[in-house]
């Protein structure tokens, strides 16, 4: 009788640690979808572009979303717009330096004025960006949706909970020494960004 | 020669321009592909995927214009057949 006792507080108490437990959602996107959108004024039309080589690790706990920590990166060769001249320019040195710089990163380290509703949840996320070289901290507001066990509409054969990370916010190029004060009357140096993400952890 | 040049600046502005009109009026720079937005359906995040297709903008029709200034402007180079005939005579 004793040991049934002992056996299922044991088991009570792994079920309580497995749901407290944070998850480990990767973004690494089977589908493609991820991407991050950027937006930039110039005078004849606005430069659009996206990109989608995305990657990165979030530990998010669905009973403490103001724990969440983790780290985005995007490709910088995967930042395309339409125009094949305007392509090649920003991945050149003169811009991005692709090749000097080949990732874009956002650490995020602490979220603040955390609301959930549901499965969803929103905070200004404070964390580290990196572009061109430099690391500047900054704040930004996100989105958070946790859709549990919605992996295997995604994936099939594969059981889990998904993560859909949404922020927009915009960046001085200028503080990231890109063609820092110059060339402002082609390239505005506000820069929009709309990050639209996915992850998944799997069980 | 001189007909030739004029008639040739007046088609390539055409070409130009017709081919501008057809393919969309696109009043931005030319672009060699475009955006295509697919939805997920358990995500909803709205995936962007590119497409290679030709959209001449404004800089193709000023290279036209420029390419037609030059023709054009090559013909006065060369006498009217009448008016050499003319003189030759």
């Amino acid at each position: 009788m004793k040991l049934k006792h002992i056996l299922t507080l044991i088991a009570l108490v792994a079920t309580a640690s497995a749901y407290a437990a944070p998850q480990s959602f990767d973004f690494k996107d089977p589908k493609g979808v991820n991407n991050a959108v950027f937006k930039t004024d110039a005078p004849l039309e606005s430069i659009n572009g996206s990109a989608n080589g995305i990657s990165g690790t979030v530990s998010f706990d669905p009973e403490d979303p103001s724990a969440t920590t983790g780290k985005i990166t995007v490709t910088t060769a995967s930042l395309t717009v339409p125009n094949p001249m305007q392509n090649g320019h920003m991945h050149s040195d003169k811009w991005l330096d692709a090749a000097k710089y080949p990732e874009i990163t956002f650490e995020a380290k602490s979220l603040k004025n955390v609301k959930t509703e549901g499965d969803v949840t929103t905070a200004d996320v404070t964390g580290t960006f990196t572009l061109h070289g430099v690391a500047k901290e900054i704040t930004v507001p996100i989105k958070l949706t946790y859709l549990k066990d919605k992996l295997s509409a995604r994936v099939p054969n594969l059981k889990g909970d998904l993560l859909v990370i949404r922020a927009n916010f915009v960046i001085n190029r200028n503080d990231f020494n890109i063609q820092k004060g110059q060339f402002e009357d082609k390239v505005s140096g506000t820069i929009d960004l709309s990050l639209s993400i996915a992850g998944a952890s799997a069980k | 020669m001189k007909r030739i040049l004029q008639i040739l600046a007046l088609l390539v502005v055409l070409a130009a321009g017709a081919t501008w009109l057809v393919t969309g009026a696109n009043r931005g720079w030319t672009k060699t592909s475009v955006a295509v937005k697919t939805l997920d359906p358990v995500t909803e995040i709205e995936g962007i995927t590119y497409q290679k297709k030709f959209l001449p903008g404004v800089d193709l029709l000023g290279c036209a214009a420029a390419v037609a200034v030059v023709l054009a402007g090559a013909s006065f180079f060369f006498r009217n057949n009448k008016q050499a005939q003319t003189t030759n005579k």
